[in-house]
């Protein structure tokens, strides 16, 4: 252990000359009601230690009975990584001490998981498509939580005392373990990350649970382990734990990348062992040595009976799953017309439900692309938010494009409108009204600009008589800043030319 | 007036409902009895007199009101300290236990208040249930009321004791390995272990789960099958909880009562007799089997070669569970918690001194041989093969049982031991339990008994056993074996018990 780790291989230098092998533990909370093995709720942000029962808090006598509603959701994971289905499954006991398993042991699926063997495509931005291998989806309670008090930082080390909230234990969890990914080469973290957020994208999907990064209702432990070539046996792995963000999951693949190549390239061994990862730098410390080689003594749990989900449930629910993240992504594709790359971007930029919304309220997939992927990503980016977070819905992206497309107003105007919405001032139709800003279709206020224009104008107007139409734009253009730009710039056309004859 | 701690728990409930005497006077009947006699015997860690009372007086009252009431109500009983109780203490005999109230009820628990039986109070027993003469009891022995200097059987030597002293009429006890009916034998009163999922487990503190089964304590067949009918039944709580209704007990009970067992095919398990078993075991349990032949039985004798090893496959699959149900007593959110004083505090050093601190030796020892059976490199070898013969044994009671339809043998080899005989030697205190062991490992039901005295003047047990969801053919044999017995005696065993 006393082995300094040398400096950091650059990453490009590292994946040059070592292949990187990743494999991902995802853990999801599911959103059932209630806990995994009894009848305590489970929301977020409850007082702690209310929402327990005898079960949560392993008093004595206590006794589990399975969530039938989690079963369900695991089986439902289960079908959408495309993984067989056990005809009958085992939970385990994980024996271990630790305050904040209220049993000193986790319940969990060891051997018999409820799913295996499947399979997801991970797309990547630029569209290629990695297969990742799934090995198993199994059922689990979550633990509880504790807070170090006093010390630094709130770590147990040089804490005063430790709280403990048992809300959270028994929460149901969902662990998706995959087969060691390969052949991602250089790509490996994109991969890593693409793969989390995809299964996020499930999980939301499937409606399995909020999945929200940032709650922990996902979290991730990445392995990662290097080789000389492809064709070489794997390599010794590291286990970096809890890593809670996608561009984590991407960072810690890196950093791990870099720092076992300059292990490799010193002629040292990589150990095994979990790592922390940290969200301030991006690198990765080892974590709890595992000196006595943690023994956890599984053994069938004696106090619940096997999970046999029958077959014809288990087919009840596959007919009921709704479109994947990826199929849909392709019917979209397909209907919108939309070329590869512009897909991709409305994909990149989480703009594919507002698209999608604001086509169901009446706009064509173009025009509600260009208002999406345009004005308002633009907007978004100044202010740093996300698009679905700007003050506008789709619908009222449609009732714009309404606006527009029915000529009350134009594109300019159009873009005003979207100013009086995200300002706060009402829905398009109110903001138009509201500031007057209808396009001026009585040609009497018109006529009275463009012979204003025409007058300050005389030489172009000559031009214009003689036959080139070209520097007509500088009598519209006169014209559009006379009213302000709330004329139809079609029709001042026309007056234009009629006027000069 | 009739001394009410005299009658059988069927008779005194006719007693209260035909108005010739009212709860709270059974209740405090009992209470007195507890407060003349548990002095010498110390069958209750704790007494409930309160409580009991409280709820005596309020079944009286409805009673009174003309209010449908369970049969059994206002009838008092006892509970084994290792179901959970609201409100009162449940230690399990374990000082690591110690003050821990229960903020709730055992199913079971929850089943007897709604039903209106008084509960007298909390039982003693081996610590977690582990023992089988009640001696492991971090709280004191339990005195066998036929000999005061001798064991009352154990784990559930306090219920059984209680009984046998006419302290309660009913009792609730829980069987691992025989805890229900080894103490039975040796008190000579009646103890049933369920089939496994018949009585809910919820609120049972878990010793070995795919073995532990509450049922009834009591003087006659037929309480335990009123009792049994109570506690039993599906329980939504319990995972391994039975979901089909409980087979008529009571009416197999009064059934068998009749005397007659024309067509009745009874199994004489060649492994559980002979070496090792007292003469007067032996022969009180031939004799029984005579009456059972009177009685229209047809008796042939039956080998489960598997039962040899049954002692062996127990103590390894009970440790192992019991190990990992015991670990939760960690000072960390009930019951006892003890400092380290010295060294740091820390949870793991906290966890180290309150399981130094609040476990007796022989709870240790178990959870030690459990952690080593399921530890790697040696799961296959110790858990795995107690599996596969228990696999065996059950095996051997489908074949036993194809060709009968029960089981019998003497419920324990021997007769209750003295005091401190055999606690310095835990696999002579093991093979009390060789012959109630299999019921436990296949989960078939088991009664014991009383059929007789042995040489030395103790009582004895005849143990019944049938085949899972069966219950119904114990009560049935055992209640024609308990009849033809006593017109033999021409009085209940427990009448020839020496005075307290």
């Amino acid at each position: 252990m006393s082995i300094t780790t040398p400096a950091l291989v650059a990453y490009d230098d590292a994946v040059r000359r070592y292949d990187p092998v990743i494999g991902i533990e995802v853990h999801v909370e599911l959103g059932t009601r209630t806990k995994m093995f009894c009848a305590a709720e489970q929301s977020f942000g409850a007082e702690p230690n209310t929402q327990t029962t005898p079960v949560s808090l392993g008093l004595p006598g206590a006794l589990p009975v399975v969530n039938g509603t989690a079963v369900e959701y695991a089986i439902r994971i289960g079908l959408a990584l495309n993984c067989q289905i056990a005809e009958s499954c085992r939970f385990a006991r994980k024996n271990y001490f630790y305050p904040d398993v209220p049993k000193n042991f986790q319940t969990s699926q060891y051997d018999e998981p409820i799913a295996f063997d499947g399979w997801l495509d991970v797309e990547l931005e630029d569209g290629t498509v990695h297969r990742v291998e799934i090995e198993r989806a199994h059922m689990e309670e979550d633990a509880g939580k504790n807070t170090h008090v006093g010390g630094s930082a709130g770590r147990i080390h040089g804490a005063e005392y430790s709280l403990v909230d048992y809300n959270r234990a028994g929460v149901p969890l969902v662990e998706i373990v995959t087969r060691p990914i390969t052949g991602a080469g250089e790509r490996a973290p994109e991969v890593a990350r693409a793969y989390v957020q995809a299964l996020r994208d499930i999980f939301r999907v499937l409606d399995v649970s909020e999945a929200r990064m940032e709650r922990g209702n996902v979290r991730a432990d990445v392995n990662l382990s290097l080789r000389a070539t492809p064709e070489s046996p794997l390599g010794t792995r590291t286990e970096t734990k809890n890593v809670n963000s996608f561009r984590s999951v991407e960072r810690a693949v890196r950093y791990e990348v870099s720092r076992q190549a300059a292990i490799l390239d010193a002629g040292e061994t990589v150990i095994q062992e979990t790592r922390h990862f940290h969200e301030e730098d991006g690198s990765t410390s080892p974590g709890r040595v595992k000196s006595d080689a943690e023994d956890y003594r599984y053994f069938p749990e004696p106090d619940l009976v096997p999970v046999a989900p029958s077959r014809e449930w288990v087919e009840e629910i596959r007919a009921t799953l709704p479109e994947l993240p990826q199929a849909r992504r392709r019917r979209l594709h397909d209907e919108w017309g939309f070329a590869d790359a512009e897909m991709r971007d409305v994909v990149n930029a989480g703009a594919l439900d507002l698209i999608e919304a604001t086509v169901a309220a009446g706009a064509t997939p173009a025009a509600a692309r260009k208002w999406w992927m345009g004005e308002l990503a633009r907007r978004a980016k100044q202010e740093e938010a996300e698009l679905a977070d700007l003050a506008i819905t789709p619908a009222q992206i449609g009732e714009l494009q309404q606006l527009v497309d029915s000529g009350r107003i134009n594109d300019k105007i159009a873009r005003q409108v979207l100013d009086g919405v995200l300002a706060g001032e009402g829905g398009p139709e109110e903001v138009v009204v509201a500031r007057g800003l209808e396009v001026v279709s009585d040609d009497g206020p018109l006529l009275e600009a463009i012979d204003a224009a025409l007058a300050a104008q005389p030489d172009i107007v000559e031009k214009v008589r003689g036959g080139n139409q070209g520097p007509v734009g500088a009598i519209i253009g006169a014209v559009m800043k006379a009213t302000k730009g709330q004329a139809d710039a079609k029709r001042v056309r026309e007056l234009v030319l009629e006027r000069i004859g | 007036m009739t001394d009410l701690t005299r009658l059988s728990a069927a008779e005194l409930a006719a007693t209260l409902a035909a108005g010739e005497a009212s709860s709270v006077e059974a209740t405090r009947a009992h209470l007195d009895r507890i407060a003349a006699v548990d002095g010498d015997v110390h069958a209750f860690l704790h007494v409930n007199d309160e409580d009991a009372l409280a709820t005596a007086a309020d079944v009286d009252a409805r009673r009174a009101a003309g209010e449908e009431l369970h049969p059994l109500a206002g009838v008092p009983i006892a509970v084994k300290d290792v179901v959970v109780t609201q409100g009162m203490p449940s230690t399990a005999g374990s000082k690591i236990l110690e003050g821990w109230i229960p903020p709730y009820d055992a199913t079971l628990v929850e089943r007897i208040r709604a039903a209106g039986l008084p509960i007298l109070g909390k039982t003693n027993m081996d610590e977690f249930a582990m023992g089988s003469s009640t001696e492991h009891s971090a709280y004191g022995n339990t005195h066998n009321p036929w000999d005061l200097d001798r064991i009352p059987g154990g784990s559930g030597g306090g219920s059984a004791a209680a009984v046998a002293a006419f302290e309660a009429p009913l009792a609730i006890g829980t069987d691992t390995g025989g805890s229900i009916r080894q103490p039975g034998a040796v008190t000579g009163t009646v103890g049933v272990k369920p089939t496994y999922g018949g009585v809910s487990r919820y609120g049972l503190i878990a010793m070995a789960s795919s073995l532990d089964q509450a049922g009834p304590v009591t003087r006659t067949v037929l309480d335990s099958a009123l009792l049994h009918e109570l506690i039993g039944g599906h329980d939504p709580r319990d995972s391994t909880s039975i979901p089909e209704p409980l087979p008529p007990l009571v009416e197999a009970a009064r059934q068998g009562a009749l005397g007659d067992l024309s067509g009745l095919r009874v199994g004489v398990v060649t492994q559980l007799q002979g070496e090792g078993y007292q003469p007067g075991v032996l022969a009180r349990f031939h004799e029984s089997l005579e009456l059972l032949t009177k009685a229209g039985a047809e008796v042939v004798e039956v080998s489960c070669p598997s039962f040899d090893y049954a002692l062996a496959a127990y103590y390894l699959i009970m440790p192992a569970e019991a190990s990992s149900n015991l670990a939760k007593f960690d000072g960390m959110r009930f019951g006892l918690r003890v400092e380290p004083t010295d060294g740091p505090v820390t949870a793991e050093r906290v966890m180290a001194a309150t399981r130094g601190a609040g476990f007796g030796d022989e709870v240790k020892r178990r959870v030690v041989l459990g952690t080593y059976a399921l530890s790697a490199g040696y799961y296959d070898a110790y858990y795995g093969s107690a599996q596969k013969v228990r696999t065996l044994i059950q095996r051997d009671f489908a074949a036993a049982f194809a060709k009968t339809d029960v089981l019998v043998s003497p419920t324990a080899p021997t007769t209750a031991f003295p005091l401190g005989e055999k606690l310095d030697d835990p696999l002579a205190m093991y093979l009390n339990d060789v012959a109630t062991i299999p019921a436990n490992l296949a989960g078939v039901p088991g009664i014991s008994v009383p059929n007789g005295l042995s040489d030395d003047g103790l009582p004895v047990g005849f143990q019944i056993l049938a085949p899972a969801k069966a219950d119904d053919r114990l009560y049935r044999v055992g209640a024609a074996l308990e009849s033809a017995l006593e017109s033999t005696w021409g009085a209940p065993l427990l009448s020839r018990a020496p005075e307290l």
